[in-house]
């Protein structure tokens, strides 16, 4: 048995599995299709320029899969950006160490105005987000945090920093339920430029998060690549190979999985790869194919025609009236973002373009009472 | 105690109208209803207010929990906000396929039942979990009939008569009854009810579906009820191979 996903990771090559993937045939597409359980090559032929021409066919099912597992419904979440603090240097992002931007960490009366405004939008579940200042956003410091929020959230998720096993399993009882921590990029190479400096260009520390939340017993962790930074066909390819391990080994554990692709930001990084529309709902459908179970989740990233389209295609899950500065609700709405929202519409905006959809809007879907 | 033998649940609908309108068609008194989905102090809870039927008895579930120690804990909270002590005992610390966990459910069952609980748990068609179930204090057991929200109908059927002939509490079919003649076949070996929700709530047309499954439940315990004609593999010969030894 592999201690961590390190250990089958390093097994493949990047060169071979961009390949493999490209070669696909429209045979290999078709027997995908008409697959029962889907493998690891099946979802690299749905991925494949092969499977272009089927995208229809992909859509249909992909859409009777999520509707047989989750129904018509549609979880609503909020990120609340809790710092901008960061240490790392990351080519992308609106936070990066090396980005003049003023840097504000929310203080407990601060955290609280911008609860009672997502109170007020209805929300029920938040997602925490900090850069990584690991001398002033810590452990200690969410656990702060959860302390504050728990009564007003049913449902606490987190994208901060990587944390050791002992801190994601301390945290736990303080009302987390989920963590999400994206890889950006599983090519090793590329990932080392685009993280020159700081605790985040360590590759192999971020590539065992998953496995520390799985020991740590993390009730659900979320996956993903910034797509815009390499190949994303390889990179969606090494997504669903890490998914696949944590659902064997970690099997208590609820996975979901995101897709952001590059948006830009003040003085931000130009994306090297154009992942288009089309490709995007590729992608989906390949995943809902692949893993009937899974979570897909879609942020304001995407614009609203888009996110209109897909949420009958496989989606489960979205935020709405994001905002990516830390204070960005009530505190200090001008402050620069982490990147631009797409799609601006209010939750209540969401939720009557859901409902008009016929899709009851989620808002939850869980309970602190249960942990 | 119950005039329906179909009981039904509350997710994947489209919209809470929509649920409640299934509900009603289904004829359907016993609902139930996830604890992690409900607002417990909100008495406005919008999936609480569509449930609010004289006939419709709460059956509250603890969907989510992954060990004993919280199904305990979620079905006191239940039974203080909803003013049932009713609970569908559901520990399934496998988020994927949502199977139960034969060990937690029957230490939870044992728990609950000493604490006063109408206990109904959510299991494997396993014949011998059914039977310690019973020395536990259960109320009744809820076998499944294929992986929760597959549809695929009753591929435990098997096991399922072993349990039915063996019971003696009633055995409710609970998961992955597909169409509404899964329901009526799972009535004619002798269910004494099977509970719906998937195959309802993302059919085309949750409510003539609901009424579909009510009729076909019905059937099916009248079928069970006048007995089946035999079912013969072989022919009977009508001159009998053993007549000589009469003579």
């Amino acid at each position: 048995m592999t201690k961590t996903f390190k250990d089958l990771f390093d097994t493949y090559s990047w060169e071979e599995v961009s390949n493999s993937i490209y070669e696909k045939t429209a045979a290999d597409v078709v027997q995908a299709l008409e697959n029962h359980k889907r493998s690891l090559e099946d979802f690299k032929a749905l991925i494949s320029p092969a499977a272009v021409p089927y995208l229809e066919q992909m859509a249909v099912l992909s859409r009777q899969l999520t509707l047989k597992r989750f129904g018509k419904v549609m979880q609503l979440y909020v990120p609340l950006y809790l710092s901008n603090e960061c240490n790392n240097i990351c080519t992308y992002c609106g936070f990066s160490y090396d980005n003049k931007v003023r840097r504000k960490t929310l203080s407990s009366i601060e955290i609280m105005q911008e609860v009672a405004v997502l109170k007020t939008m209805g929300y029920d579940h938040v997602l925490l987000v900090t850069g990584e200042a690991n001398q002033s956003v810590h452990t200690e410091y969410f656990k702060k945090v959860l302390d504050l929020i728990k009564p007003h959230f049913a449902h606490i998720s987190m994208e901060v920093q990587p944390l050791d096993t002992n801190d994601y399993a301390s945290l736990i009882p303080y009302g987390l339920h989920t963590v999400l921590v994206y890889q950006e990029t599983y090519h090793r190479e590329d990932y080392k430029k685009h993280h020159p400096k700081g605790k985040k260009s360590n590759f192999d520390y971020r590539l065992e998060t998953a496995d520390r939340l799985g020991e740590a017993g993390m009730y659900k962790m979320g996956l993903g690549v910034l797509i815009g930074l390499e190949d994303w066909r390889t990179d969606s390819f090494f997504t669903a190979l890490h998914l696949n391990y944590l659902e064997k080994k970690y099997w208590k554990s609820k996975y979901s999985l995101s897709f952001p692709r590059l948006r830009p930001f003040s003085g931000g990084l130009e994306p090297k790869v154009e992942m288009t529309d089309r490709e995007l709902v590729q992608l989906i459908c390949a995943y809902r194919l692949f893993n009937g179970e899974v979570e897909l989740s879609i942020s304001t990233r995407e614009s609203t025609v888009f996110r209109d389209n897909v949420i009958s295609l496989g989606v489960t899950a979205m935020s709405a009236g994001s905002k990516t500065n830390p204070g960005g609700y009530a505190v200090e709405p001008q402050s620069l973002e982490q990147f631009e929202i797409s799609d601006e519409r209010s939750p209540e905006e969401i939720a009557t373009m859901l409902r008009s959809k016929g899709y009851e809007p989620v808002w939850k879907d869980w309970d602190q009472a249960l942990i | 105690m119950f005039n329906s033998r179909l009981f039904t649940g509350t997710g994947k609908f489209s919209s809470t109208e929509l649920m409640e309108k299934a509900l009603l068609a289904s004829g359907s008194e016993l609902v139930t209803v996830a604890l992690k989905r409900v607002d417990l102090n909100d008495h406005k809870d919008d999936i609480l207010t569509h449930l609010n039927h004289p006939h419709l008895n709460l059956l509250p579930n603890t969907s989510g929990v992954r060990t004993a120690k919280e199904a305990v804990f979620a079905a006191q909270l239940a039974r203080e906000a909803l003013e049932t002590n009713w609970i569908k005992l559901e520990i399934h610390p496998d988020p994927k396929y949502l199977m139960p966990d034969p060990i937690e459910t029957l230490l939870a069952t044992e728990q609950l039942a000493k604490l006063g609980f109408v206990v109904l748990p959510y299991i494997h068609a396993d014949p011998v979990l059914c039977k310690r179930l019973e020395n536990a204090g259960t109320a009744a057991v809820m076998p499944l009939g294929s992986p929760i929200g597959s549809n695929m109908g009753l591929k435990t059927i098997d096991f399922l008569e072993i349990i039915i002939s063996q019971s003696n509490v009633p055995v409710i079919i609970d998961a992955g009854i597909g169409s509404p003649s899964d329901a009526a076949k799972a009535m004619e070996i002798g269910a004494d009810a099977v509970l719906v929700n998937t195959a309802i709530a993302v059919s085309r047309d949750p409510v003539l579906m609901a009424e579909a499954f009510k009729i076909a439940v019905a059937a099916g315990r009248m079928a069970f009820e006048a007995k089946l004609g035999q079912i013969n593999s072989y022919a009977v010969a009508s001159s009998p191979l053993t007549s000589f030894l009469d003579d």
